[in-house]
């Protein structure tokens, strides 16, 4: 579980994030979603502290992430794992390399064993018979699909993921957000996911918390969102003419 | 005020690329994969300039120095002396700062435009340390090493000039060559090519790190690393002169 309070953030004069209070739970797919430049991303950011809050609070299961040393921080981060909007994938590494370099970097398991982990993770992203190649030899989708499997080869407590399906044809996308709503439940771990896909929503959204112009106007579940009187969330919800069709 | 910035910042960034790393044996795999990528692939270009080098400074040495009163030897020592004392340290080094320069900024730059520094940020490694510090490494060692070859190259340039054009008959050149040799300017040379090695990787590192924005910028912190090693090199070349000579 993941609990934020009173989150602001500026860039110089800017006020980008303004008095954010969430909660993320444990076992669940938590869902931001937001018109582009929302603050989305900023406030992903800092959840995981690669930008600094200017003021508030973050637990991680009750330990305050904001007030902690870099220290005691880089412990928390070998529990986080994050996938970010370009997949971010190591270049001069093969697939299975990407996969193999957090085992290598922080467990004295033997090498045929981090092997067979990076193996399983490539299965459980449906990747099969490409750990040879490197990341500019795949698609966009294979690139997330790997990214996520390296971020979770290590097991992580708190998974991150910044648009995870943008980008991608809408099979491919479900497919994406499938995979991360399962890997949450089996792993029982903590998900926050960015998003401005309504499908994505839909389909996986346990929580959702919608951020407008970087505040908080909303947090429900999926069923609701189609039924709120939120004029913002409304006009984000019911921007395309399919949904104001289905709407009807 | 820019400068000062830059100075803070980059002394910031070195104490967290000397921090003590997280697994010693990923650390010596990145060493050798940067030593040759560092190191070997500069080979050619250093024995091409080394050896042209070395005639030149023979041939230059020799039309300049034409007088009845110097003995023909002079040139052969003139020349080693140059080799030795400046030009394999110092041209080396300006232009490994240049290849080596851009290659490690462009490297460094692009991973953190791509957020591969942030995705290992996150995974909780020091990316600072695990980019630039076997960087560091691998040209405090290689370096050195290129700089010698250089000096055997650029005396043997010298030769061969001697030989080809006659400017000056070959064993008194040879002779030039071994007078009065002492190990100190080896050393001296060394120690200025261990110095010129930090800042070449160190402030390449440096500027990589701290690109902002996209494939542009990483041009331009190429550029900048480049431009900032060379006037870092010379400046020093002057202070380690002072120090070292004097
Ligand atoms: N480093 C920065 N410096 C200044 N302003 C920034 C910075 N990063 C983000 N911003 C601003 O913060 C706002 C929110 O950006 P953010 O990237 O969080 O949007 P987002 O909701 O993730 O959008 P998208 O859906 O397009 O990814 C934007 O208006 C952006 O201009
Ligand atoms: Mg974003």
């Amino acid at each position: 579980m993941i609990r934020i309070a009173n989150i602001n953030k500026n860039f110089g004069e800017r006020q980008v994030l303004e008095d954010i209070s969430l909660r993320f739970e444990q076992g669940k797919t938590n869902l931001i979603i937001g018109k582009s430049g929302s603050g989305k991303t900023v406030l992903m950011k800092c959840l995981v502290g690669l930008l600094e809050a200017d003021s508030g609070h973050i637990f991680y299961d009750s330990r305050d992430f904001l007030r902690m040393n870099t220290r005691a921080r880089k412990t928390l981060r070998k529990e986080m794992g994050m996938l970010f909007q370009g997949g971010a994938l190591f270049d001069s590494m093969t697939v299975t390399e990407n996969v193999v370099f957090p085992l290598n970097m922080f467990t004295n398991k033997s090498k045929g064993e981090k092997i067979r982990r990076a193996g399983f993770c490539l299965d459980r992203v449906n990747l099969h018979n490409v750990g040879h190649l490197y990341p500019s030899e795949l698609s966009g989708g294979m690139k997330k699909r790997v990214a996520i499997a390296r971020a979770i080869a290590i097991g992580p407590k708190y998974l991150f993921c910044d648009e995870p399906n943008s980008g991608l044809d809408p099979p491919t996308a479900i497919l994406i957000d499938k995979l991360i709503s399962e890997i949450t439940r089996e792993l029982d771990i903590t998900t926050v996911v960015n998003t401005h896909d309504l499908n994505s929503v839909m389909e996986i959204g346990d929580h959702v918390a919608f951020i407008h112009q970087g505040k908080l106007w909303w947090t429900g579940s999926n069923r609701e969102i189609l039924h709120t009187s939120n004029k913002e969330l409304n006009s984000f919800v019911y921007a395309t003419e399919l949904m104001r069709c289905l709407r009807q | 005020m820019q400068l000062f910035y830059h100075v803070g910042r980059y002394f910031m960034l070195t104490a967290t690329v000397l921090q003590r790393p997280e697994k010693f044996s990923i650390y010596r795999r990145q060493i050798i994969v940067e030593m040759d990528h560092l190191g070997l692939n500069s080979l050619g270009i250093v024995a091409i300039v080394s050896v042209f080098m070395g005639a030149v400074v023979t041939i230059q040495t020799a039309f300049n120095t034409d007088h009845p009163l110097l003995p023909a030897y002079a040139i052969g020592f003139a020349t080693r002396q140059a080799i030795i004392l400046e030009f394999s340290p110092t041209v080396i080094s300006l232009i490994l700062a240049g290849k080596v320069g851009s290659r490690i900024a462009s490297e460094i730059g692009t991973m953190r435009v791509t957020e591969q520094i942030d995705a290992l940020e996150i995974m909780g490694v020091n990316a600072a340390s695990y980019l630039i510090l076997p960087k560091i490494i691998a040209c405090l060692v290689i370096n050195p090493m290129l700089v010698v070859i250089s000096m055997f190259l650029g005396i043997y340039g010298g030769w061969l000039a001697s030989a080809i054009t006659g400017v000056v008959p070959l064993n008194n050149f040879v002779y030039g060559i071994i007078f009065e040799f002492s190990g100190f300017d080896i050393f001296y040379a060394i120690i200025k090519t261990l110095v010129f090695a930090f800042i070449i990787a160190s402030v390449s590192g440096y500027y990589g790190f701290y690109t902002k924005g996209g494939a542009l910028e990483v041009g331009h912190s190429s550029t900048r690393a480049v431009v900032l090693s060379s006037i870092n090199i010379i400046l020093f070349n002057l202070i380690l002169t002072q120090i070292l000579l004097a």
